[in-house]
């Protein structure tokens, strides 16, 4: 291919990409709000709030190549931020929530003291799972913890993180978590009109997130991530620091996460430990290796279509949509490692439709690298 | 000292049981860069296979029986699952991790379908109840047994791994898979066999733990966790260093536990392991490798 076909080639692709981002986002900002009740809408809210975590794995683990079983302690952290909140601003200064009086607690702990400020607390779920992540990610990463250790590294805080949640009832609310909560910054959430508002809000931070990760993974700090991703090794060689690399993408995507948990609580209404603990944090991975890792548009697609299906089936049957999310796990990491976007894309391949330039993610030719398990050497088969 | 002693003794037992999942684990994640999620399901499948054999032969022996019963069985589960799925992943630790997360899914499920959601119960024979009183702690006899059977158990696997030919070409293809494979060692029988084995052991490891408590199809999930942190700890493919971190972690647990309430000990856990991770990323003992890294 010529050099200047390769340009109008990627001058059309880029015009379809804004012409896609645009077609979304009319869907999801005019067509779905008209057509959708008010229950349905909220459900939707509650899936783009997924689908914001699902881009940030994407970065850590699309990109970067660590697989974090750990995301439900930033999507929590977010929650909690926003939650603990809400629930002061529910009950007035000078009063505690219920279930700080049900555990016999006569005075606000010192905890939940800053968060009487929405100043403080909306900064707060975004700012505090990325410090939780930059402080885990540049003690494992600087030792070369990584691959596999990482994943399990990251398990193991998100299975502390939830017993802690549960075991601290006076501060936390124990396994209920924070609940009823039912306005947000003086609006009413009950409110058909409020609820439709904070749905906008969530599209909103979804696109804002979407296009910043479209930047990130497109410069040159993005090209190192995915390096990195490749052949570590190889990139400290040439004189880069690994470590900071991945600790800056890893407490990005720990911010995304944030934003995500400090938009679910409000578009729930609730926040608890059974929402963040060790299995749902897997899950969120499974709607990322659905979409497509390393592209965004799948992360996106993967956690919107989960949940969905999710919902749809596990009302109907609850024990069928275990079996089925069980083999989606199976079926699209062993036989489609790309999910539905590389199915997309050998789709447009086999009917001659151009393809995308090389940039957006489509590197991910190799699987990530192995990391520490390269002493057992096996060679793939 | 009553109370020390009686921590002393409950971490250790949950420890023991962790060396046998653990094993189990370090074989298959040291020999072939397999992280297995399901695992925990192998020792849901020991623990079923326990109550199962006590309805059909009665309590009193059916523990006995179990023990091999559930090795077997946990260990042909694995044979299955690697033959149909891990084989095709080798070379991609982090897609057999999301694989195998899927396999326990599935028969976490099936288990809820075919014993129901409720936990079961095991009840001890005659011969384990009762206790003796050792340094002023009453110790169960239960709890004495499960260290006595995994003392067992992993004395039987230092002699298969150190006397038996098939040990001396386990390691070998643990030490270096492309060397064995020159040598002539069909590495991927022997893989099954690892992976058999390791399956195996979490089947007892799941008869142990109906003598603990309750069986339900949520069992492995709670010690799958832990078990692996003893593999991070213990380095990839050691035994010793299984045991100790093993023994290490469960008494760890129990004493932080004591003095401060499960939920931060979980936590104190955490970073402590974070923190021994600093000063040795690779675990406590390190299989020596010219291999980058």
């Amino acid at each position: 291919m010529s050099i200047a076909s390769i340009r109008k080639d990627s001058t059309r692709s880029a015009w379809i990409r804004r012409g896609t981002f645009l077609a979304i986002g009319l869907l999801l900002l005019v067509v779905a709000p008209a057509l959708l009740s008010g229950f349905r809408l909220a459900l939707l809210g509650k899936y783009l709030c997924f689908a914001i975590v699902a881009i940030g794995i994407d970065i850590a683990w699309g990109y970067g190549g660590m697989l974090t079983l750990g995301q439900g302690v930033f999507f929590g952290l977010g929650a909690y931020c926003m939650g603990m909140m809400l629930k002061l601003q529910e009950v007035g200064p000078g009063r505690l929530p219920d279930f700080m009086a049900w555990s016999g607690i006569r005075e606000l702990p010192t905890l939940w003291k800053p968060f009487y400020s929405a100043w403080f607390a909306i900064p707060a779920a975004i700012l505090v799972p990325m410090a939780v992540a930059a402080a885990l990610g540049a003690a494992v990463f600087r030792r070369r913890v990584r691959g596999p250790y990482f994943a399990i590294m990251s398990q193991a805080l998100v299975a502390a993180f939830a017993v802690l949640l549960v075991g601290q009832q006076a501060l936390t609310g124990g396994t209920n978590g924070l609940t009823n909560i039912t306005r947000i910054l003086g609006y009413d959430l009950n409110n058909t009109a409020n609820r439709r508002g904070l749905y906008f809000v969530a599209v909103l931070c979804l696109g804002a997130t979407y296009l910043l990760a479209r930047q990130v993974v497109q410069s040159r700090y993005g090209r190192v991530l995915m390096a990195v991703r490749d052949r570590e090794d190889r990139v400290r060689f040439l004189g880069y620091n690994p470590t900071i690399i991945k600790v800056v993408a890893f407490s990005l995507s720990a911010g995304m996460a944030g934003l995500a948990g400090a938009l679910f609580v409000p578009t729930v209404g609730i926040i608890s430990p059974a929402t963040i603990g060790v299995v749902p944090s897997i899950e969120m991975v499974i709607w990322v290796a659905l979409g497509g890792r390393g592209t965004l548009i799948g992360a996106v697609i993967g956690a919107v279509l989960v949940n969905l299906a999710k919902t749809s089936l596990s009302e109907a049957y609850p024990g069928g949509w275990l079996y089925l999310q069980g083999l989606l796990f199976v079926v699209v990491i062993a036989f489609a490692p790309k999910g539905l976007a590389g199915l997309a894309k050998l789709f447009k391949r086999r009917t001659g439709i151009a393809g995308q330039p090389q940039t957006d993610g489509s590197t991910v030719a190799e699987p990530p690298s192995t990391g520490i398990a390269e002493p057992a050497r096996i060679s793939a088969k | 000292m009553e109370a020390f002693a009686g921590q002393l003794l409950s971490g250790l037992s949950i420890g023991s049981v962790l060396i046998l999942i653990a094993l189990g684990l370090t074989f298959t994640f040291g020999q072939m860069g397999v992280i297995n999620m399901a695992h925990g399901e192998f020792i849901m499948a020991g623990a079923y296979t326990a109550y199962v054999l006590q309805n059909s032969l009665g309590q009193d022996i059916s523990l006995l029986v179990a023990v091999p019963v559930a090795f077997a069985v946990a260990g042909t589960f694995g044979l299955i699952l690697e033959m149909v799925l891990i084989r095709r992943l080798y070379g991609r630790p982090l897609d057999t991790l999301l694989v195998t997360w899927g396999v326990s899914l599935i028969l976490q499920q099936l288990a809820r379908d075919i014993f129901g959601a409720p936990n079961v119960q095991v009840r001890a024979p005659q011969w384990l109840g009762g206790s003796v009183t050792l340094a002023g702690a009453q110790i169960a006899i239960s709890r004495m047994f499960i260290m006595a059977l995994v003392v067992l158990c992993v004395v039987g696997i230092w002699l298969f791994l150190n006397r038996l030919p098939q040990g001396a070409r386990m390691r070998a293809v643990m030490q270096n898979r492309q060397l064995a494979s020159c040598s002539g060692l069909k590495t991927h029988g022997i893989d099954r066999m690892t992976f058999f084995i390791g399956s195996g052991l979490a089947g007892i490891a799941g008869v142990a733990l109906t003598l603990i408590g309750s069986t339900g199809p949520a069992l492995g999930t709670f010690y799958i966790v832990d078990a692996f942190l003893v593999v991070v700890v213990g380095g990839l493919g050691q035994v010793r260093g299984a045991i100790i971190a093993a023994t290490a972690l469960g008494l760890l647990n129990s004493f932080v536990e004591f003095s401060t309430g499960a939920s931060i000990a979980k936590v104190v856990v955490f970073l402590a392991i974070a923190a021994f991770l600093q000063i040795r990323p690779q675990g406590m003992f390190v299989m020596r490798s010219r291999a980058l890294t």
